[in-house]
């Protein structure tokens, strides 16, 4: 897996819904695809699950199937009440996982 | 786990699948209303950049540096920038230090006539000049990662530029040629590049809106159906094989040339790189 890039903005106010940015590098094959040269299927090999964690606590997690496209990118929103260290793991397929880690004060 | 249970866990996937592409769709829509910018500047004297002929939602992603996926290849260059290989001992670096004042403005005026070759080199081809003969090391092949990465990452860095390519003097012979090109009917479909790119421009062609073939200042260019970056070359030749022509190898005389008439086209429109393509 590629290296992840997440975007999280450094300060906010209690209550505020922040928007958290997510993009990861990885070639996302669909399984549906055939090599030109031999004509097998190339096998496939995907992010199957993502979860977001806030101060240890899950709060945002899916899982992705093969429709998912290349170099997934995936924002969504949070609601911050205190000052805190966000944590963002990508699981793929073969086991492999990814994680970037993030903090926010909280004013 | 008995069978309900299993399907219930399938359209349990299911939903979290929607889910999840709703969340993906809902990002995308809170940066183009963020991102709504001024536009005009894809716009020279008429000469209208490929921006404007792709979807909102395909600008937006051009818009937003964190979504636009080009920018994992600008960050790539970057390293490869500061890597030293080959026989010389040599980065990229070592000659000319730092690229974000010795590479800005480099990209807009590629192809240019080279006195020692006798015609003309494309971007791509220096880098690799560069890695033989001053490095020592292989060059990089077309279109794999290290050579898109640095040709990206140097495009990147002359962005909003205006494109400025030399059609005079030692070049314009060689202009000719790919003008020529340009303008010559090819393929089992016997078409050429004029057919779609100025007859046609800003018509559909199926689902596709054709554009003005202006994309000197885009690539590389993150296009959303390789799912990557790609060069201008291999654009080409995806044009070449739609009509049925035979395509011609990445970084054959034949492409830099018609290279230089089209980054000519789209002289003063400024440099995207890494733009975004559908």
């Amino acid at each position: 897996m590629g290296k992840a890039r997440v975007k999280v903005p450094k300060t906010a106010k209690a209550g505020d819904i922040i928007t958290i940015k997510t993009l990861i590098k990885h070639k996302m094959e669909s399984g549906n695809r055939k090599d030109k040269k031999t004509g097998k299927k190339i096998p496939r090999h995907i992010i199957d699950k993502f979860t977001a964690k806030y101060n240890g606590e899950v709060f945002f997690s899916s899982d992705w199937e093969g429709g998912v496209s290349a170099n997934p990118y995936c924002a969504f929103t949070c609601r911050v009440d205190k000052s805190g260290d966000f944590e963002f793991t990508w699981h793929d397929e073969k086991g492999e996982v990814t994680t970037a880690k993030a903090s926010i004060t909280v004013s | 786990m008995s069978t309900k249970n299993a399907y219930m866990d399938t359209i349990g996937r299911k939903l979290a699948a929607l889910a999840a592409g709703f969340l993906l769709t809902a990002g995308l829509a809170a940066s183009t209303a963020a991102l709504a910018g001024d536009k005009s500047k894809y716009e020279v004297d008429g000469r209208k950049s490929g921006y404007l002929y792709s979807n909102p939602e395909t600008q937006a992603i051009e818009d937003d540096d964190f979504a636009n996926g080009g920018m994992l290849w600008v960050e790539k260059g970057a390293e490869l920038w500061k890597k030293v290989d080959g026989k010389a001992g040599k980065s990229c670096a070592s000659c000319h230090g730092d690229a974000e004042k010795s590479m800005k403005g480099v990209y807009t005026v590629y192809p240019k006539y080279v006195k020692k070759l006798g015609k003309l080199e494309n971007l791509e081809q220096r880098i690799n000049r560069c890695r033989t003969e001053k490095m020592k090391a292989k060059p990089w092949k077309w279109d794999k990662d290290n050579l898109l990465a640095m040709a990206t990452y140097i495009g990147y860095l002359s962005r909003g530029m205006p494109m400025n390519v030399k059609i005079d003097g030692p070049a314009a012979p060689f202009f000719e040629k790919g003008k020529e090109f340009f303008f010559k009917r090819r393929g089992q479909l016997d078409m050429s590049c004029k057919h779609c790119h100025i007859d046609n421009a800003g018509k559909h062609i199926r689902a596709d809106l054709l554009s003005e073939g202006r994309g000197g200042g885009a690539f590389p260019a993150y296009r959303l159906k390789w799912q990557k970056v790609g060069s201008l070359h291999r654009r080409f030749k995806g044009c070449n094989k739609n009509i049925r022509a035979q395509p011609y190898k990445q970084g054959a005389d034949e492409y830099v040339n018609l290279e230089l008439f089209v980054k000519w086209r789209s002289r003063g429109l400024p440099v995207e790189v890494p733009a975004v393509r559908r």
